[in-house]
């Protein structure tokens, strides 16, 4: 089954309140998903640094101050760190891959779950109610997010198989559904020189978006041509720096509502997600067509 | 009339309250707040009680329905009113995919558009959709009439046995043995009432009969080009 949910703020006024709705959001998806949930936020770049970097270790009480201490002193630069339960955000004023190397070259049990300027990445096995908790979602700020629930159907049920998945700086998905043809393509991306960290079929998906994004695609362009090349079920949403999209297959039997104010766009599995928002009543709600991009883009300055 | 605020009470004492008030004559008419996507509001009434939703219902609204006349002011989640048995369910607003799912008979109104699957499987029960529907709708169709007052979507009546397809708009695609048929004087006057039941003014003169072309009730290889 799995549940997803976006919440994109049009208004940078309530951007300080966007984990207190998220969280409200996902936490009322957790039938659909009692394995695992995460979270992609978008927050402010980090001031004068170049890099903003999630990791996680399975070890409680992992000493992550003096990682950073010593990714400091390898990198020679400023590396600042806040740990949230297994989970640290690093921020360096250093290139995104020099941080993520420099983290599993100096423990290799640590796992890259979030890189680039903007984005945070939480994920964890439990029910999203505690992981909601343990990770203070509530009091995240940002300018969107993107959020899961997972009932595992094709592959294990770890931190590492949880969504969302990252797949280049910043550009995280979310999924409900299966890929049929994740096999083949997966093996058509390494051919391109993406690499992978699980067998995975979302993670595919991710990898496919960030492809075409490299190869200079819009997140529209690359998400139209996913409709050529993926094969299966799938309702997406995906969340880039400055963007928000949402797609669905030809078929569309996995749900999607969509509700817009002047305020926010936020879409869900399933209304009940979006009952709370403030709005909500005023908002206009439809179900997304199949096989057509809806996308977002922050204003200029955001 | 009572009134239950859903915030408040659980669905299962709503449906409880709903099915233990048939007996009661001054419980014949309710009015459910705050429904706020809750799943099976309304679900498994055997009684002609009334019942408005002022707001949003998740999946499978008045589903098994008999004999109540349910009205949502709202949108809908997935199946509503499947199962329907007898009784009238309307819909306000628009209705996600497999409305009707399986209904034996009653009527489906949903004012709005409705998503794709409508009347999937449908055994006898009538739906009038006063928008649009989405792709397959009436897929595998048996008895009863669907009546889609805008456009319907791909693949339309795909594998229908035995119902009627009236569509005011045009269908992107047909299904699998669904054709055009001829609209007699009587399918416009079944087409009449289904509307003035409906309670939908529309032109019966804009819409087109389709049915099936009885080729894939058995397979036979000589029909295997309709597959």
């Amino acid at each position: 089954m799995c549940g997803i949910v976006g919440l994109f703020l049009k208004n940078p006024a309530l951007r300080s309140s966007l984990g207190g709705h998220f969280s409200t959001m996902l936490a009322s998806m957790g039938e659909r998903g009692p394995d695992s949930a995460g979270i992609a936020v978008y927050q402010a770049e980090p001031r004068g640094r170049a890099s903003r970097v999630t990791a996680f270790h399975p070890d409680a009480g992992y000493s992550w101050e003096s990682v950073a201490a010593e990714l400091s002193r390898r990198l020679t630069v400023e590396v600042g760190v806040v740990v949230k339960a297994d989970h640290a955000v690093l921020e360096a004023d250093h290139d995104v891959s020099g941080v993520t190397r420099g983290l599993t070259d100096l423990d290799p049990d640590i796992r890259i779950v979030g890189y680039g300027k903007s984005v945070a990445v939480f994920k964890d096995k439990g029910s999203v109610a505690e992981i909601v908790a343990r990770y203070g979602v509530a009091d995240m700020a940002g300018s969107h997010a993107i959020g899961h629930t997972r009932m595992a159907t094709e592959s294990d049920v770890t931190t590492g198989h949880s969504h969302p998945f990252i797949a280049d700086d910043d550009v995280c998905l979310v999924h409900n559904g299966s890929l049929s043809n994740h096999n083949r393509l997966r093996g058509w991306l390494i051919r391109q020189g993406m690499q992978f960290e699980t067998d995975n079929d979302t993670e595919v998906a991710a990898r496919y978006v960030a492809h075409r994004l490299q190869q200079g695609s819009g997140l529209k362009e690359a998400l139209e041509a996913g409709l050529r090349d993926l094969d299966g079920f799938f309702t997406f949403a995906i969340g880039t720096r400055t963007g928000f999209a949402v797609l669905r297959d030809g078929f569309a039997c996995k749900p999607a509502v969509l509700a817009e104010t002047g305020d926010w766009v936020a879409m869900a599995s399933e209304f009940r997600s979006l009952a709370e928002l403030p709005g909500v009543e005023q908002a206009d709600i439809w179900e997304p067509e199949p096989e057509v991009v809806y996308d977002w883009t922050l204003g200029p300055g955001a | 009339m009572r009134t239950v605020d859903l915030a408040a009470t659980g669905v299962r004492e709503l449906n409880r309250r709903l099915r233990s008030a048939a007996d009661d004559p001054s419980a014949q008419s309710w009015l459910v707040t705050n429904p706020k996507g809750a799943h099976a509001i309304a679900a498994g009434l055997t009684r002609p009680v009334r019942i408005q939703i002022d707001g949003h219902v998740g999946y499978y609204c008045a589903g098994m329905n008999q004999a109540a006349a349910v009205t949502i002011d709202g949108h809908c989640g997935t199946g509503v009113a499947e199962n329907i048995m007898s009784g009238l369910v309307r819909v306000r607003g628009n209705a996600s995919q497999s409305a009707g799912a399986s209904g034996h008979g009653g009527l489906l109104v949903i004012e709005g558009n409705a998503g794709p699957r409508c009347g999937i499987s449908m055994k006898g029960v009538d739906i009038v959709v006063g928008g649009k529907t989405g792709h397959m709708s009436g897929f595998m169709a048996q008895s009863g009439n669907l009546v889609v007052c805008g456009d319907a979507g791909h693949d339309l009546g795909d594998s229908i046995y035995e119902a009627a397809i009236y569509v005011g708009g045009s269908p992107a695609s047909l299904g699998a043995d669904c054709v055009e048929k001829d609209m007699t004087r009587k399918h416009r006057s079944r087409l009449r009432d289904l509307l003035s039941r409906a309670g939908i003014e529309i032109d019966p003169d804009r819409f087109r009969r389709f049915g099936s072309a009885r080729k894939l009730y058995h397979f036979r290889v000589d029909h295997a080009d309709a597959y």
